[in-house]
C-alpha cells in the first residue's frame, strides 16, 4: 500500500476531458495530506501526457485496442496498473467510462466504491467522501478507511484549474502485453455527433423544455415561445428519448453542453445529468410547479406559476 | 437466445424522502415504490429483441415492495417468465449485496445476455451492470441505447457523452447496462397485468445467501444545504412574464 492517489484521466476527441483536471486538483490536495503522490494513469494517446502536469508522474499504456475507449481493454489495464501500483485512492468521474470502470473495478480490484461524489477530504488515514443519492435529493457522507478505495466523481463538483500543471510531468510506461489478446469486446466505430438543423451550443438565449410539458402535442406552447424569441429549442433526456425532438437539442451529460447567456427553462427539475449540461451558463431561469425541484438551488431565477399559464403571457409580450 | 432482464423498485422520487431515525436510510415505511426507470428502458429493449428474432425473455427481481405488480406487469408487457428471488431481507440492498445475489442466481441459470438499467437513483456504491459483470467474469457496457443480436455477438451503441456514441462487439454471453431503449416502453393495460396476475406463474425462488457489502462506512444521510437558490417570481403568470421578459432584455438580447 502507498498514499498515492491515482486519477483515471479521460480524453475524447484527442483532447484531455475537463473533469480529469477536475481530479487532478483534488488528487493534490489528498495526497499532500497524506504524504503521497498524485498519479495520472493515462490509456492511448501518449501525446497527452504533457497536459497532465498537475500529477507527479502519468503512467502511459498504449496499444491498439486502447486508442478509442473499449471498456474490456480498459478494464483490464487499470486493473493490472492498479495490482502494480497500489494506490490508496483512485478517482474517476461518472462519465460513461467512470460508470462502466468504477464498478467493476471495485469487485476485481476488492475496494470500495462510491459513486457520484461531490465532496472528497482527507482525514488521518481515512478519506471521507459525500455523495449525491437519490437524484441529488439527499446527501450520502460515507467514511473510507481501508486500505484502497474508489470515488466517481461527478463532473463540476471539484474546480479544474488547481488540476492544470505548468510542469511536465515524469512519464512512465505500463506495460500491457499480453492483457489484450483476446478481447471479447470489439469496437468497430467511433462516432461523434452529426449537425443537427440548429446549433443549440451556438445560442446566445436557449428555451428549454423537460418532462413538465407532459406530451408532444403540448410542445407547441414552448415552440411558439421559441420562435417568437429567436431562440432554438433544447430538451432534457427525456423528451429526447420519448422522440419527440431530435437528439441533437439535448442539453446535459449525455447530450451537448451549452452556456447560454440566457437558458430559459420549463418542467425540468435539475436531475444532475441535467446540470452538467448547463451549468456554465450566465443567466438561468427556470419555471417548474414543483417548489423543491432541486433546478431552484442552480437557477437564478425561479417560478412555480404553470408554464402553461406562463408561456401564452410570454409570448404575447415578446410578439407584442 | 435467452435475455435475463433485471428489475428494481426504488422509492418514487415523486414523494418526499424522510430519513429513518438512524439516518442512514431512507423511512421505507410509507414510501411509495416504482420500477427503476432505466430498468423499464432494459425490458422494452428486451421485449424489442424479442419481437425481432427468437428469444426467451425472463424478468427477474428481488422480493421488494410492490416487486409482484412489477413482475406481472413485465408479463403482461410479453416477458415469458418472472423470476421472484425472495427472502434477502428488507430495507436498502446496496449494490455490491444485490449483485452478488443476482450472480449467484444467474451463474446457475443459462443466460445469453444480461440487461439491465444503466443506474438506479441509490446506486451509492456503483451500478449494478458492471458490478454484476465482474462477478460473473463477462463482458460488459454500460450507457447503451440500442442491442442487435447476430449469433452470438451482441451489437451494442455506447454512449461516450457529449453526443458521441462507439459502436461495439460484445460476444456472448455479456452484460449491458440500457440508458434508453430504441422506442418508448411498451405499456400494459390494467387488465393485461390483472390477466397476467389471474394467471400467476410468478417463479419464486430463495434468494442465494451471501455476504458481500460495500465495504465502506455510510456515515449517515442527509438533506443538502442549497449553496444558493433562485430567486423567485412571485405574482401573477403575466406580471412573472414580465419581469422574465426584462431580465432577458437586460441581458442585451
Amino acid at each position: 500500500m502507498s498514499n498515492d492517489v491515482l486519477v483515471l484521466a479521460e480524453h475524447r476527441d484527442g483532447a484531455v476531458s475537463d473533469v480529469t483536471f477536475e481530479l487532478l486538483g483534488k488528487a493534490r490536495e489528498i495526497a499532500a495530506s497524506w504524504g503521497g503522490r498524485t498519479v495520472a494513469l493515462l490509456l492511448g494517446q501518449r501525446e497527452l501526457a504533457a497536459e497532465l502536469g498537475a500529477a507527479d508522474t502519468v503512467q502511459c499504456a498504449e496499444h491498439a485496442a486502447l486508442e478509442t475507449y473499449n471498456p474490456e481493454a480498459y478494464e483490464a489495464v487499470v486493473l493490472q496498473a492498479l495490482e502494480q501500483l497500489e494506490p490508496r485512492l483512485v478517482l474517476t468521474s461518472t462519465t460513461t467510462v467512470g460508470l462502466d470502470l468504477g464498478a467493476a473495478l471495485s469487485v476485481r480490484w476488492d475496494a470500495p466504491l462510491v459513486s457520484y461524489v461531490t465532496g472528497l477530504s482527507a482525514g488521518d488515514g481515512t478519506a471521507l467522501a459525500t455523495a449525491q443519492i437519490y437524484g441529488g435529493k439527499l446527501l450520502a457522507e460515507v467514511e473510507l478507511s481501508g486500505p484502497r478505495a474508489l470515488c466517481a466523481v461527478l463532473a463540476g463538483s471539484f474546480p479544474h484549474a488547481a488540476g492544470r500543471g505548468e510542469t511536465a510531468p515524469t512519464v512512465e510506461t505500463l506495460d500491457a502485453t499480453g492483457l489484450l489478446d483476446d478481447l471479447r469486446t470489439v469496437v468497430t466505430s467511433v462516432v461523434s455527433p452529426e449537425g443537427g438543423d440548429v446549433d443549440i451550443t451556438a445560442a446566445d438565449l436557449l428555451v428549454s423544455v423537460g418532462r413538465g410539458i407532459g406530451s408532444q402535442a403540448n410542445l407547441e406552447v414552448v415552440e411558439e415561445l421559441a420562435e417568437a424569441l429567436g431562440a432554438p429549442l433544447a430538451a432534457s433526456r427525456p423528451l429526447i428519448d420519448q422522440g419527440w425532438l431530435p437528439k441533437a437539442r439535448q442539453v446535459g451529460k449525455s447530450g451537448l453542453s451549452v452556456k447560454p447567456k440566457v437558458y430559459l427553462m420549463f418542467g425540468i427539475s435539475g436531475a444532475p445529468e441535467h446540470l452538467e449540461g448547463m451549468r456554465d451558463a450566465e443567466l438561468v431561469i427556470a419555471c417548474n410547479t414543483d417548489a423543491k425541484a432541486p433546478i431552484f438551488d442552480v437557477a437564478d431565477y425561479g417560478t412555480t406559476v404553470d408554464l402553461f399559464d406562463l408561456v401564452p403571457e410570454l409570448v404575447s409580450r415578446v410578439a407584442g | 437466445m435467452r435475455i435475463a432482464v433485471l428489475l428494481k423498485q426504488i422509492p418514487d422520487l415523486v414523494e418526499d424522502l424522510e430519513l429513518a431515525p438512524d439516518g442512514t436510510d431512507v423511512d421505507r415505511e410509507f414510501l411509495a415504490f416504482t420500477l427503476n426507470e432505466f430498468d423499464d428502458q432494459a425490458l422494452e429493449e428486451a421485449l424489442c429483441l424479442k419481437d425481432a428474432g427468437d428469444a426467451e425473455v425472463v424478468a427477474v427481481a428481488l422480493e421488494e415492495p410492490d416487486v409482484d405488480q412489477c413482475l406481472y406487469t413485465a408479463l403482461a408487457k410479453g416477458a415469458d417468465r418472472a423470476v421472484k428471488l425472495t427472502g434477502a431481507g428488507e430495507g436498502w440492498i446496496d449494490g455490491h449485496r444485490r449483485s452478488a445475489i443476482l450472480a449467484a442466481w444467474l451463474a446457475t441459470a443459462e443466460f445469453d445476455l444480461i440487461l439491465t438499467g444503466v443506474q438506479a437513483a441509490d446506486d451509492l456504491d456503483g451500478q449494478l451492470p458492471p458490478l454484476l459483470a465482474a462477478r460473473l467474469g463477462l463482458p460488459h457496457a454500460s450507457v447503451v441505447v440500442r442491442v442487435e443480436l447476430k449469433g452470438q455477438v451482441a451489437l451494442v451503441r455506447q454512449e461516450l457523452g457529449g453526443g458521441t456514441v462507439a459502436d461495439e462487439e460484445l460476444r456472448l454471453p455479456a452484460v449491458i447496462g440500457i440508458q434508453a431503449a430504441r422506442q418508448a416502453p411498451r405499456y400494459a393495460s390494467i387488465s393485461r397485468i390483472r390477466q397476467a396476475q389471474q394467471a400467476g406463474g410468478l417463479e419464486e425462488v430463495g434468494a442465494p445467501a451471501t455476504d458481500a457489502g460495500p465495504g465502506y462506512h455510510l456515515v449517515r444521510l442527509l438533506a443538502p444545504e442549497a449553496a444558493g437558490h433562485a430567486q423567485m417570481l412571485g405574482g401573477s403568470a403575466g406580471e412573472v412574464a414580465e419581469r422574465i421578459v426584462e431580465l432577458i432584455r437586460a441581458k442585451g438580447l
